[in-house]
Protein backbone atom coordinates (compact mmCIF):
# COMPACT_ATOMS: atom_id res chain seq x y z
CA UNK A 1 0.00 0.00 0.00
CA UNK A 2 1.31 3.42 -0.80
CA UNK A 3 0.17 6.92 -0.01
CA UNK A 4 -1.20 7.29 -3.52
CA UNK A 5 -4.02 4.88 -2.74
CA UNK A 6 -5.35 7.03 0.09
CA UNK A 7 -7.63 9.89 -0.81
CA UNK A 8 -5.24 11.28 -3.43
CA UNK A 9 -2.66 13.26 -1.45
CA UNK A 10 -2.51 16.87 -2.49
CA UNK A 11 1.07 17.44 -1.45
CA UNK A 12 4.42 15.74 -1.45
CA UNK A 13 5.30 13.22 1.18
CA UNK A 14 8.47 14.33 2.89
CA UNK A 15 10.84 11.49 3.54
CA UNK A 16 13.72 13.13 5.36
CA UNK A 17 15.10 16.44 6.53
CA UNK A 18 18.75 17.05 5.70
CA UNK A 19 21.12 19.50 7.40
CA UNK A 20 20.12 22.37 5.09
CA UNK A 21 16.43 21.82 5.83
CA UNK A 22 17.29 21.65 9.53
CA UNK A 23 19.04 25.02 9.31
CA UNK A 24 16.09 26.53 7.46
CA UNK A 25 13.61 25.15 10.01
CA UNK A 26 15.77 26.48 12.85
CA UNK A 27 15.97 29.94 11.29
CA UNK A 28 12.19 30.09 10.78
CA UNK A 29 11.71 29.19 14.43
CA UNK A 30 14.36 31.69 15.52
CA UNK A 31 12.32 34.26 13.58
CA UNK A 32 9.33 33.36 15.74
CA UNK A 33 11.27 34.20 18.90
CA UNK A 34 12.32 37.52 17.43
CA UNK A 35 8.72 38.40 16.59
CA UNK A 36 7.81 37.52 20.17
CA UNK A 37 10.43 39.91 21.52
CA UNK A 38 9.08 42.66 19.30
CA UNK A 39 5.52 42.03 20.44
CA UNK A 40 6.30 41.61 24.13
CA UNK A 41 9.20 43.91 24.88
CA UNK A 42 8.45 43.52 28.58
CA UNK A 43 9.96 40.03 28.42
CA UNK A 44 13.28 41.83 28.02
CA UNK A 45 12.93 43.66 31.34
CA UNK A 46 15.07 41.14 33.19
CA UNK A 47 17.97 41.69 30.84
CA UNK A 48 17.54 45.45 30.49
CA UNK A 49 16.20 46.93 33.71
CA UNK A 50 18.26 44.78 36.04
CA UNK A 51 21.67 45.68 34.56
CA UNK A 52 20.71 49.36 34.53
CA UNK A 53 19.83 49.14 38.23
CA UNK A 54 23.09 47.33 38.90
CA UNK A 55 24.95 50.00 37.01
CA UNK A 56 23.48 52.82 39.05
CA UNK A 57 23.64 50.99 42.32
CA UNK A 58 27.22 49.84 42.10
CA UNK A 59 28.66 52.93 40.47
CA UNK A 60 27.11 55.48 42.79
CA UNK A 61 26.58 53.44 45.93
CA UNK A 62 29.76 51.41 46.10
CA UNK A 63 31.95 52.93 43.39
CA UNK A 64 33.49 55.58 45.60
CA UNK A 65 34.22 53.09 48.34
CA UNK A 66 35.65 50.41 46.06
CA UNK A 67 37.64 52.46 43.56
CA UNK A 68 37.82 55.84 45.27
CA UNK A 69 36.18 57.45 42.27
CA UNK A 70 32.84 56.67 40.63
CA UNK A 71 34.05 57.35 37.10
CA UNK A 72 37.07 55.10 37.42
CA UNK A 73 34.81 52.46 38.88
CA UNK A 74 32.39 52.77 35.97
CA UNK A 75 35.22 52.06 33.50
CA UNK A 76 36.20 49.00 35.51
CA UNK A 77 32.67 47.76 36.25
CA UNK A 78 31.08 48.12 32.82
CA UNK A 79 32.93 45.27 31.03
CA UNK A 80 32.14 42.95 33.94
CA UNK A 81 28.49 43.95 33.97
CA UNK A 82 28.30 42.98 30.30
CA UNK A 83 29.41 39.48 31.28
CA UNK A 84 26.95 39.31 34.14
CA UNK A 85 24.21 40.54 31.85
CA UNK A 86 24.92 37.81 29.30
CA UNK A 87 24.93 35.18 32.03
CA UNK A 88 21.53 36.32 33.25
CA UNK A 89 20.17 36.64 29.73
CA UNK A 90 21.09 33.01 29.07
CA UNK A 91 18.67 31.99 31.85
CA UNK A 92 15.75 33.03 29.68
CA UNK A 93 16.31 30.28 27.11
CA UNK A 94 15.33 27.46 29.45
CA UNK A 95 12.29 29.33 30.75
CA UNK A 96 11.01 30.03 27.24
CA UNK A 97 11.52 26.43 26.12
CA UNK A 98 9.80 25.06 29.20
CA UNK A 99 6.85 27.36 28.50
CA UNK A 100 6.62 26.10 24.92
CA UNK A 101 6.63 22.50 26.09
CA UNK A 102 4.09 22.91 28.88
CA UNK A 103 1.77 24.96 26.66
CA UNK A 104 1.87 22.41 23.86
CA UNK A 105 3.50 24.64 21.25
CA UNK A 106 6.34 22.13 20.95
CA UNK A 107 3.95 19.29 20.23
CA UNK A 108 2.54 21.23 17.34
CA UNK A 109 6.05 21.64 15.92
CA UNK A 110 6.93 18.03 16.58
CA UNK A 111 3.86 16.79 14.76
CA UNK A 112 5.17 18.55 11.65
CA UNK A 113 7.77 17.27 9.18
CA UNK A 114 10.58 19.49 10.43
CA UNK A 115 14.05 18.63 11.69
CA UNK A 116 13.92 17.17 15.19
CA UNK A 117 16.53 19.54 16.55
CA UNK A 118 15.01 22.67 14.96
CA UNK A 119 12.77 23.84 17.82
CA UNK A 120 15.71 23.67 20.22
CA UNK A 121 18.32 25.19 17.92
CA UNK A 122 15.84 27.82 16.71
CA UNK A 123 15.11 28.98 20.25
CA UNK A 124 18.81 29.30 21.01
CA UNK A 125 19.54 31.19 17.79
CA UNK A 126 16.63 33.55 18.44
CA UNK A 127 18.21 34.37 21.77
CA UNK A 128 21.13 36.06 20.05
CA UNK A 129 18.75 38.96 19.45
CA UNK A 130 17.93 39.08 23.15
CA UNK A 131 21.61 39.15 23.98
CA UNK A 132 22.26 41.98 21.55
CA UNK A 133 19.36 44.06 22.85
CA UNK A 134 20.52 43.50 26.42
CA UNK A 135 24.07 44.57 25.48
CA UNK A 136 22.88 47.63 23.59
CA UNK A 137 20.73 48.88 26.48
CA UNK A 138 23.58 48.42 28.93
CA UNK A 139 26.20 50.07 26.73
CA UNK A 140 23.99 53.07 25.93
CA UNK A 141 23.16 53.63 29.60
CA UNK A 142 26.82 53.35 30.56
CA UNK A 143 27.86 55.80 27.85
CA UNK A 144 25.27 58.28 29.11
CA UNK A 145 26.80 57.91 32.57
CA UNK A 146 30.24 58.67 31.16
CA UNK A 147 31.65 55.32 30.11
CA UNK A 148 33.99 55.52 27.11
CA UNK A 149 35.67 52.90 24.92
CA UNK A 150 39.37 53.78 25.06
CA UNK A 151 40.41 51.48 22.24
CA UNK A 152 38.77 51.12 18.83
CA UNK A 153 35.40 50.04 17.34
CA UNK A 154 36.91 46.72 16.22
CA UNK A 155 37.79 45.84 19.80
CA UNK A 156 34.32 46.83 20.93
CA UNK A 157 32.72 44.56 18.34
CA UNK A 158 35.04 41.76 19.39
CA UNK A 159 33.81 42.18 22.98
CA UNK A 160 30.20 41.92 21.81
CA UNK A 161 31.06 38.81 19.78
CA UNK A 162 32.78 37.22 22.78
CA UNK A 163 29.75 37.94 24.93
CA UNK A 164 27.33 36.38 22.44
CA UNK A 165 29.50 33.26 22.09
CA UNK A 166 29.73 33.00 25.87
CA UNK A 167 25.95 33.37 26.17
CA UNK A 168 25.32 30.77 23.47
CA UNK A 169 27.48 28.25 25.31
CA UNK A 170 26.12 29.05 28.76
CA UNK A 171 22.48 28.86 27.64
CA UNK A 172 22.70 25.07 27.29
CA UNK A 173 22.85 24.89 31.07
CA UNK A 174 19.58 26.80 31.10
CA UNK A 175 18.10 24.58 28.38
CA UNK A 176 19.10 21.49 30.39
CA UNK A 177 17.40 22.81 33.52
CA UNK A 178 14.40 23.91 31.46
CA UNK A 179 13.94 20.32 30.27
CA UNK A 180 14.17 18.88 33.79
CA UNK A 181 11.85 21.07 35.83
CA UNK A 182 8.07 20.89 35.59
CA UNK A 183 7.04 24.52 35.31
CA UNK A 184 8.63 27.51 33.58
CA UNK A 185 8.64 29.50 36.83
CA UNK A 186 11.02 27.01 38.41
CA UNK A 187 13.78 27.58 35.85
CA UNK A 188 15.20 30.91 37.10
CA UNK A 189 14.96 29.71 40.70
CA UNK A 190 17.22 26.74 40.03
CA UNK A 191 19.59 28.67 37.81
CA UNK A 192 20.13 31.63 40.10
CA UNK A 193 21.90 29.24 42.46
CA UNK A 194 24.28 28.53 39.61
CA UNK A 195 24.60 32.04 38.16
CA UNK A 196 25.06 33.94 41.45
CA UNK A 197 28.36 32.31 42.52
CA UNK A 198 29.50 32.51 38.93
CA UNK A 199 28.91 36.23 38.47
CA UNK A 200 29.43 37.56 42.00
CA UNK A 201 32.30 35.21 42.81
CA UNK A 202 34.38 37.05 40.25
CA UNK A 203 36.33 40.26 39.81
CA UNK A 204 33.35 42.03 38.20
CA UNK A 205 32.57 44.20 41.23
CA UNK A 206 35.77 44.24 43.28
CA UNK A 207 39.46 43.59 42.58
CA UNK A 208 40.58 40.02 43.25
CA UNK A 209 43.43 41.20 45.46
CA UNK A 210 40.94 42.58 48.00
CA UNK A 211 39.49 39.11 48.65
CA UNK A 212 40.56 36.40 51.11
CA UNK A 213 42.88 33.74 49.70
CA UNK A 214 40.31 30.91 49.51
CA UNK A 215 37.98 33.07 47.48
CA UNK A 216 40.78 34.28 45.20
CA UNK A 217 41.37 30.64 44.24
CA UNK A 218 37.86 30.38 42.79
CA UNK A 219 37.72 33.91 41.41
CA UNK A 220 40.91 33.42 39.42
CA UNK A 221 39.69 30.32 37.57
CA UNK A 222 36.11 31.59 37.16
CA UNK A 223 35.30 32.06 33.45
CA UNK A 224 33.40 35.24 34.32
CA UNK A 225 36.63 36.73 35.70
CA UNK A 226 38.53 35.70 32.61
CA UNK A 227 35.95 37.13 30.25
CA UNK A 228 35.75 40.31 32.32
CA UNK A 229 39.53 40.72 32.08
CA UNK A 230 39.39 40.15 28.34
CA UNK A 231 36.64 42.76 27.96
CA UNK A 232 38.50 45.26 30.16
CA UNK A 233 41.62 44.80 28.07
CA UNK A 234 39.67 45.23 24.85
CA UNK A 235 37.67 48.28 25.99
CA UNK A 236 40.07 50.07 28.34
CA UNK A 237 43.34 48.99 26.77
CA UNK A 238 45.59 46.24 28.07
CA UNK A 239 46.29 42.53 27.58
CA UNK A 240 43.23 40.48 26.63
CA UNK A 241 44.10 37.61 24.31
CA UNK A 242 45.05 35.06 26.99
CA UNK A 243 41.99 35.90 29.06
CA UNK A 244 39.76 35.67 26.02
CA UNK A 245 41.22 32.29 25.05
CA UNK A 246 40.79 31.00 28.59
CA UNK A 247 37.20 32.22 28.77
CA UNK A 248 36.47 30.75 25.36
CA UNK A 249 37.81 27.35 26.40
CA UNK A 250 35.65 27.48 29.50
CA UNK A 251 32.59 28.36 27.44
CA UNK A 252 33.38 25.54 25.04
CA UNK A 253 33.76 23.09 27.91
CA UNK A 254 30.38 24.13 29.32
CA UNK A 255 28.78 23.67 25.92
CA UNK A 256 30.45 20.29 25.37
CA UNK A 257 29.11 19.03 28.68
CA UNK A 258 25.67 20.61 28.67
CA UNK A 259 24.69 20.46 24.99
CA UNK A 260 24.46 16.64 24.98
CA UNK A 261 22.85 16.63 28.43
CA UNK A 262 20.28 19.20 27.30
CA UNK A 263 19.61 17.36 24.06
CA UNK A 264 19.15 14.06 25.84
CA UNK A 265 16.83 15.64 28.39
CA UNK A 266 14.91 17.26 25.52
CA UNK A 267 14.38 13.94 23.75
CA UNK A 268 13.34 12.32 26.99
CA UNK A 269 10.97 15.13 27.89
CA UNK A 270 9.20 15.39 24.60
CA UNK A 271 9.19 11.64 23.92
CA UNK B 1 -11.23 0.06 0.75
CA UNK B 2 -7.82 1.08 1.94
CA UNK B 3 -7.41 2.09 5.54
CA UNK B 4 -5.88 5.50 6.15
CA UNK B 5 -5.14 4.63 9.75
CA UNK B 6 -4.28 1.14 10.90
CA UNK B 7 -2.99 -0.06 14.23
CA UNK B 8 -2.57 -3.38 15.89
CA UNK B 9 -1.82 -4.27 19.49
CA UNK B 10 -0.75 -0.79 20.58
CA UNK B 11 0.57 -0.80 24.11
CA UNK B 12 1.87 2.19 26.03
CA UNK B 13 2.90 2.29 29.66
CA UNK B 14 3.82 5.28 31.79
CA UNK B 15 5.59 3.87 34.81
CA UNK B 16 3.12 1.51 36.43
CA UNK B 17 0.13 2.89 34.55
CA UNK B 18 -0.88 1.13 31.36
CA UNK B 19 -2.39 3.84 29.19
CA UNK B 20 -2.97 1.60 26.19
CA UNK B 21 -3.41 -2.11 26.57
CA UNK B 22 -3.51 -3.59 23.08
CA UNK B 23 -5.48 -1.26 20.84
CA UNK B 24 -6.40 -2.16 17.25
CA UNK B 25 -7.72 0.46 14.87
CA UNK B 26 -8.76 0.57 11.25
CA UNK B 27 -10.11 3.77 9.73
CA UNK B 28 -11.02 3.74 6.04
CA UNK B 29 -9.85 6.75 4.00
CA UNK B 30 -12.23 9.70 4.06
CA UNK B 31 -14.16 8.51 7.11
CA UNK B 32 -14.51 9.88 10.62
CA UNK B 33 -13.65 7.58 13.47
CA UNK B 34 -15.00 8.74 16.81
CA UNK B 35 -12.96 7.48 19.72
CA UNK B 36 -15.21 7.66 22.69
CA UNK B 37 -14.18 7.24 26.27
CA UNK B 38 -13.99 8.85 29.68
CA UNK B 39 -11.03 10.83 30.97
CA UNK B 40 -7.96 8.65 31.29
CA UNK B 41 -9.24 5.97 28.91
CA UNK B 42 -6.14 6.31 26.72
CA UNK B 43 -7.61 8.36 23.87
CA UNK B 44 -4.95 11.06 23.93
CA UNK B 45 -2.17 8.50 24.23
CA UNK B 46 -3.47 6.77 21.11
CA UNK B 47 -3.59 10.05 19.21
CA UNK B 48 -0.09 10.99 20.32
CA UNK B 49 1.24 7.67 19.07
CA UNK B 50 -0.54 8.05 15.74
CA UNK B 51 0.82 11.61 15.45
CA UNK B 52 4.40 10.33 16.09
CA UNK B 53 4.67 12.24 19.37
CA UNK B 54 5.00 9.04 21.39
CA UNK B 55 6.49 5.65 20.61
CA UNK B 56 4.38 2.62 21.42
CA UNK B 57 5.90 0.06 23.78
CA UNK B 58 4.40 -2.71 21.68
CA UNK B 59 2.31 -3.06 18.55
CA UNK B 60 2.47 -1.03 15.36
CA UNK B 61 0.56 1.71 13.64
CA UNK B 62 0.52 2.92 10.07
CA UNK B 63 -0.84 6.15 8.67
CA UNK B 64 -1.42 6.15 4.92
CA UNK B 65 0.74 3.07 4.86
CA UNK B 66 3.69 4.65 6.67
CA UNK B 67 4.91 3.26 9.95
CA UNK B 68 4.58 5.87 12.71
CA UNK B 69 7.90 4.88 14.28
CA UNK B 70 10.13 4.01 11.33
CA UNK B 71 8.71 6.52 8.86
CA UNK B 72 7.75 9.29 11.22
CA UNK B 73 8.78 12.09 8.86
CA UNK B 74 6.48 10.77 6.14
CA UNK B 75 3.66 10.43 8.63
CA UNK B 76 4.21 13.98 9.88
CA UNK B 77 3.99 15.34 6.37
CA UNK B 78 0.52 13.78 6.01
CA UNK B 79 -1.16 14.45 9.34
CA UNK B 80 -2.64 17.45 11.10
CA UNK B 81 -3.12 17.60 14.83
CA UNK B 82 -5.52 19.64 16.90
CA UNK B 83 -6.06 19.14 20.54
CA UNK B 84 -5.32 19.65 24.15
CA UNK B 85 -1.62 19.23 23.49
CA UNK B 86 -0.78 20.80 20.19
CA UNK B 87 -1.47 24.45 20.57
CA UNK B 88 -0.67 27.82 19.10
CA UNK B 89 1.71 30.45 20.37
CA UNK B 90 -0.45 32.72 22.50
CA UNK B 91 1.82 35.72 22.04
CA UNK B 92 1.54 35.66 18.28
CA UNK B 93 -1.44 36.70 16.19
CA UNK B 94 -3.54 34.17 14.31
CA UNK B 95 -1.87 35.17 11.05
CA UNK B 96 1.62 35.01 12.49
CA UNK B 97 0.95 31.54 13.86
CA UNK B 98 -0.37 30.22 10.57
CA UNK B 99 2.38 31.86 8.52
CA UNK B 100 4.99 30.34 10.84
CA UNK B 101 3.48 26.87 10.36
CA UNK B 102 3.27 27.41 6.61
CA UNK B 103 6.94 28.40 6.50
CA UNK B 104 7.87 25.31 8.50
CA UNK B 105 5.94 23.24 5.98
CA UNK B 106 8.12 24.61 3.22
CA UNK B 107 5.94 27.39 1.82
CA UNK B 108 7.55 30.66 0.81
CA UNK B 109 6.59 33.72 2.83
CA UNK B 110 4.05 35.02 0.26
CA UNK B 111 2.58 31.53 -0.18
CA UNK B 112 2.32 31.09 3.58
CA UNK B 113 0.52 34.42 3.89
CA UNK B 114 -1.97 33.49 1.19
CA UNK B 115 -2.62 30.14 2.82
CA UNK B 116 -3.06 31.77 6.23
CA UNK B 117 -5.53 34.31 4.86
CA UNK B 118 -7.46 31.52 3.08
CA UNK B 119 -7.81 29.47 6.23
CA UNK B 120 -8.67 32.42 8.46
CA UNK B 121 -11.40 33.42 6.02
CA UNK B 122 -12.74 29.87 5.97
CA UNK B 123 -12.92 29.81 9.77
CA UNK B 124 -14.38 33.32 9.95
CA UNK B 125 -11.37 34.68 11.77
CA UNK B 126 -10.36 37.31 9.24
CA UNK B 127 -11.45 40.15 11.52
CA UNK B 128 -9.39 38.75 14.37
CA UNK B 129 -6.41 37.80 12.22
CA UNK B 130 -4.11 40.41 13.73
CA UNK B 131 -5.05 39.84 17.33
CA UNK B 132 -2.86 37.69 19.50
CA UNK B 133 -4.29 34.27 20.30
CA UNK B 134 -4.45 34.98 24.02
CA UNK B 135 -7.27 37.48 23.38
CA UNK B 136 -9.38 34.84 21.61
CA UNK B 137 -12.53 33.32 23.10
CA UNK B 138 -12.64 29.55 23.57
CA UNK B 139 -14.55 28.98 20.35
CA UNK B 140 -12.31 31.26 18.28
CA UNK B 141 -9.28 29.56 19.69
CA UNK B 142 -10.54 26.13 18.74
CA UNK B 143 -11.24 27.39 15.22
CA UNK B 144 -7.74 28.83 15.04
CA UNK B 145 -6.37 25.48 16.23
CA UNK B 146 -8.30 23.72 13.51
CA UNK B 147 -7.04 26.20 10.93
CA UNK B 148 -3.49 25.58 12.12
CA UNK B 149 -3.80 21.85 11.70
CA UNK B 150 -4.97 22.34 8.11
CA UNK B 151 -2.12 24.55 6.88
CA UNK B 152 -0.33 21.55 5.40
CA UNK B 153 -3.49 20.17 3.74
CA UNK B 154 -3.32 16.96 5.76
CA UNK B 155 -4.77 13.69 4.51
CA UNK B 156 -5.34 12.55 8.05
CA UNK B 157 -6.50 14.80 10.83
CA UNK B 158 -6.50 14.09 14.55
CA UNK B 159 -8.94 16.07 16.63
CA UNK B 160 -8.30 15.46 20.28
CA UNK B 161 -11.40 16.54 22.19
CA UNK B 162 -12.05 19.43 19.84
CA UNK B 163 -15.10 20.76 21.68
CA UNK B 164 -14.28 20.09 25.32
CA UNK B 165 -15.13 23.20 27.30
CA UNK B 166 -16.97 24.93 24.46
CA UNK B 167 -20.46 26.37 24.68
CA UNK B 168 -23.13 24.69 22.52
CA UNK B 169 -22.96 27.38 19.84
CA UNK B 170 -19.18 27.10 19.40
CA UNK B 171 -19.50 23.34 19.48
CA UNK B 172 -21.91 23.41 16.58
CA UNK B 173 -19.50 25.59 14.63
CA UNK B 174 -16.69 23.12 15.16
CA UNK B 175 -18.98 20.28 14.13
CA UNK B 176 -19.92 22.03 10.91
CA UNK B 177 -16.26 22.52 10.13
CA UNK B 178 -15.42 18.89 10.73
CA UNK B 179 -18.20 17.86 8.35
CA UNK B 180 -16.83 20.07 5.59
CA UNK B 181 -13.38 18.55 6.05
CA UNK B 182 -14.67 15.11 5.30
CA UNK B 183 -16.25 16.48 2.16
CA UNK B 184 -12.69 17.33 1.14
CA UNK B 185 -11.69 13.68 1.55
CA UNK B 186 -9.79 14.07 4.81
CA UNK B 187 -9.74 11.10 7.17
CA UNK B 188 -10.52 12.18 10.70
CA UNK B 189 -9.83 10.55 14.02
CA UNK B 190 -11.80 12.36 16.67
CA UNK B 191 -11.60 11.70 20.37
CA UNK B 192 -14.42 12.81 22.57
CA UNK B 193 -16.07 12.38 25.92
CA UNK B 194 -19.35 13.52 24.42
CA UNK B 195 -21.53 10.77 23.14
CA UNK B 196 -23.70 13.04 21.06
CA UNK B 197 -20.56 14.42 19.41
CA UNK B 198 -19.50 10.97 18.25
CA UNK B 199 -23.06 10.23 17.20
CA UNK B 200 -23.31 13.49 15.25
CA UNK B 201 -20.01 13.28 13.43
CA UNK B 202 -18.58 9.80 13.30
CA UNK B 203 -19.02 7.14 10.64
CA UNK B 204 -17.50 4.65 13.03
CA UNK B 205 -17.30 4.71 16.78
CA UNK B 206 -14.73 2.99 18.92
CA UNK B 207 -15.46 2.93 22.62
CA UNK B 208 -12.31 2.93 24.74
CA UNK B 209 -11.96 2.32 28.43
CA UNK B 210 -8.84 1.57 30.46
CA UNK B 211 -6.67 1.50 27.38
CA UNK B 212 -8.77 -1.14 25.66
CA UNK B 213 -11.31 -1.06 22.92
CA UNK B 214 -14.55 -2.40 24.27
CA UNK B 215 -16.73 -1.92 21.21
CA UNK B 216 -16.48 -0.75 17.62
CA UNK B 217 -19.15 -0.16 15.06
CA UNK B 218 -21.37 2.30 13.23
CA UNK B 219 -23.35 4.49 15.64
CA UNK B 220 -26.64 2.77 14.88
CA UNK B 221 -25.05 -0.68 15.11
CA UNK B 222 -23.66 0.14 18.49
CA UNK B 223 -26.96 1.44 19.67
CA UNK B 224 -28.80 -1.63 18.42
CA UNK B 225 -26.14 -3.86 19.86
CA UNK B 226 -26.81 -2.62 23.35
CA UNK B 227 -30.54 -2.39 23.57
CA UNK B 228 -33.92 -2.00 21.96
CA UNK B 229 -35.70 1.10 20.83
CA UNK B 230 -37.77 3.58 22.76
CA UNK B 231 -41.08 5.14 21.82
CA UNK B 232 -41.65 8.69 22.92
CA UNK B 233 -45.02 10.40 22.82
CA UNK B 234 -45.91 13.89 23.97
CA UNK B 235 -49.69 14.53 23.83
CA UNK B 236 -50.63 18.07 22.91
CA UNK B 237 -53.05 18.33 25.81
CA UNK B 238 -52.07 17.45 29.34
CA UNK B 239 -55.52 15.88 29.94
CA UNK B 240 -54.76 13.22 27.31
CA UNK B 241 -51.79 11.90 29.31
CA UNK B 242 -53.78 9.14 30.99
CA UNK B 243 -55.52 7.95 27.83
CA UNK B 244 -52.22 7.99 25.91
CA UNK B 245 -50.46 6.09 28.68
CA UNK B 246 -53.21 3.48 28.57
CA UNK B 247 -52.83 3.04 24.80
CA UNK B 248 -49.05 2.68 25.11
CA UNK B 249 -49.39 0.20 27.94
CA UNK B 250 -51.84 -1.80 25.90
CA UNK B 251 -49.66 -1.93 22.78
CA UNK B 252 -46.21 -2.36 24.29
CA UNK B 253 -47.24 -4.51 27.21
CA UNK B 254 -45.36 -2.35 29.71
CA UNK B 255 -46.39 0.66 31.71
CA UNK B 256 -44.80 3.72 30.08
CA UNK B 257 -42.45 6.02 31.93
CA UNK B 258 -44.33 9.21 32.65
CA UNK B 259 -42.86 12.67 33.08
CA UNK B 260 -45.58 15.15 33.97
CA UNK B 261 -43.20 18.11 33.88
CA UNK B 262 -42.30 17.66 30.24
CA UNK B 263 -45.51 15.84 29.33
CA UNK B 264 -43.49 13.02 27.82
CA UNK B 265 -44.36 9.34 27.86
CA UNK B 266 -41.62 6.82 27.14
CA UNK B 267 -41.96 3.10 26.58
CA UNK B 268 -39.57 0.40 25.38
CA UNK B 269 -40.50 -1.12 22.05
CA UNK B 270 -39.41 -4.47 20.70
CA UNK B 271 -41.02 -4.22 17.28
CA UNK B 272 -40.58 -1.00 15.28
CA UNK B 273 -43.82 -1.80 13.39
CA UNK B 274 -45.67 -0.78 16.53
CA UNK B 275 -45.27 2.88 15.62
CA UNK B 276 -48.03 2.81 13.01
CA UNK B 277 -50.37 1.01 15.42
CA UNK B 278 -49.76 3.72 18.00
CA UNK B 279 -50.54 6.40 15.43
CA UNK B 280 -53.79 4.69 14.46
CA UNK B 281 -54.96 4.20 18.04
CA UNK B 282 -54.20 7.81 19.01
CA UNK B 283 -56.04 8.98 15.92
CA UNK B 284 -59.06 6.81 16.77
CA UNK B 285 -59.12 8.28 20.27
CA UNK B 286 -58.89 11.82 18.86
CA UNK B 287 -55.62 12.51 20.63
CA UNK B 288 -53.08 14.74 18.91
CA UNK B 289 -49.41 14.59 19.79
CA UNK B 290 -46.69 17.26 19.59
CA UNK B 291 -44.04 14.61 19.53
CA UNK B 292 -44.15 11.04 18.44
CA UNK B 293 -40.89 9.30 17.82
CA UNK B 294 -39.15 6.00 17.84
CA UNK B 295 -35.58 6.49 18.91
CA UNK B 296 -32.51 4.38 19.47
CA UNK B 297 -31.06 4.46 22.95
CA UNK B 298 -28.72 7.41 23.42
CA UNK B 299 -25.01 6.77 23.32
CA UNK B 300 -25.01 7.61 27.00
CA UNK B 301 -27.09 4.55 27.59
CA UNK B 302 -24.91 2.55 25.22
CA UNK B 303 -21.78 3.66 26.95
CA UNK B 304 -23.08 2.85 30.38
CA UNK B 305 -24.20 -0.58 29.32
CA UNK B 306 -20.78 -1.23 27.77
CA UNK B 307 -18.51 0.07 30.48
CA UNK B 308 -20.55 -0.38 33.62
CA UNK B 309 -21.60 2.35 35.93
CA UNK B 310 -18.36 3.94 37.03
CA UNK B 311 -16.28 3.54 33.93
CA UNK B 312 -13.23 5.59 34.88
CA UNK B 313 -12.53 3.86 38.18
CA UNK B 314 -13.85 0.42 37.31
CA UNK B 315 -11.19 -2.24 36.87
CA UNK B 316 -13.53 -5.17 36.54
CA UNK B 317 -13.03 -6.41 33.01
CA UNK B 318 -15.42 -9.35 33.37
CA UNK B 319 -18.45 -7.26 32.48
CA UNK B 320 -16.89 -5.91 29.32
CA UNK B 321 -18.78 -7.37 26.39
CA UNK B 322 -17.12 -8.92 23.39
CA UNK B 323 -15.74 -6.63 20.79
CA UNK B 324 -18.02 -6.40 17.80
CA UNK B 325 -16.67 -5.98 14.33
CA UNK B 326 -17.67 -3.10 12.14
Amino acid sequence: MTAATVAAPRHTVITRRGPIDALRDSLVLAGRNIVKIRKNPETLLDVTLQPILFLFMFVYLFGGAIAGDTHAYLQMLMPGLMVQNIAFASLGTGTALNTDITKGVFDRFRSMPIARSAPLVGAVLGDIVRYLVAMAVLVITAVILGFRVHTDPGSFLLVIALMVVFGLCLCWVSVFVGMLVKSPQAVPGVLVAFIMPLTFGSNVFAPTSSMPGWLQGWVKINPVTQLTDAARGLLNGGPWADHAAYAFLWALAIAVVFFPLAFRAYRRRVG
Amino acid sequence: MTNAIEAEGLVKRFGKTTALDGVDLAVPGGKILGMLGPNGAGKTTAVRILATLLRPDAGWARVAGYDVVKQSTQVRSLVGLTGQYASLDEDLSATENLVLLGRLLGLSKPQAKIRAAELLARFELTDAAKRSIKTFSGGMRRRADLAASLVGRPDVLYLDEPTTGLDPHSRNEVWDTVRTLVDDGVTVLLTTQYLDEADQLADLITVVDHGRIIATGRPDELKRHTGGQTLQVRPTLQVDMDATAAILADLTGTKPLRDDDTGLLTAPVADPMLLSAVVRRLDDAGITADELALRLPSLDEVFLSLTGRKSSSDTDAARVPERSNA
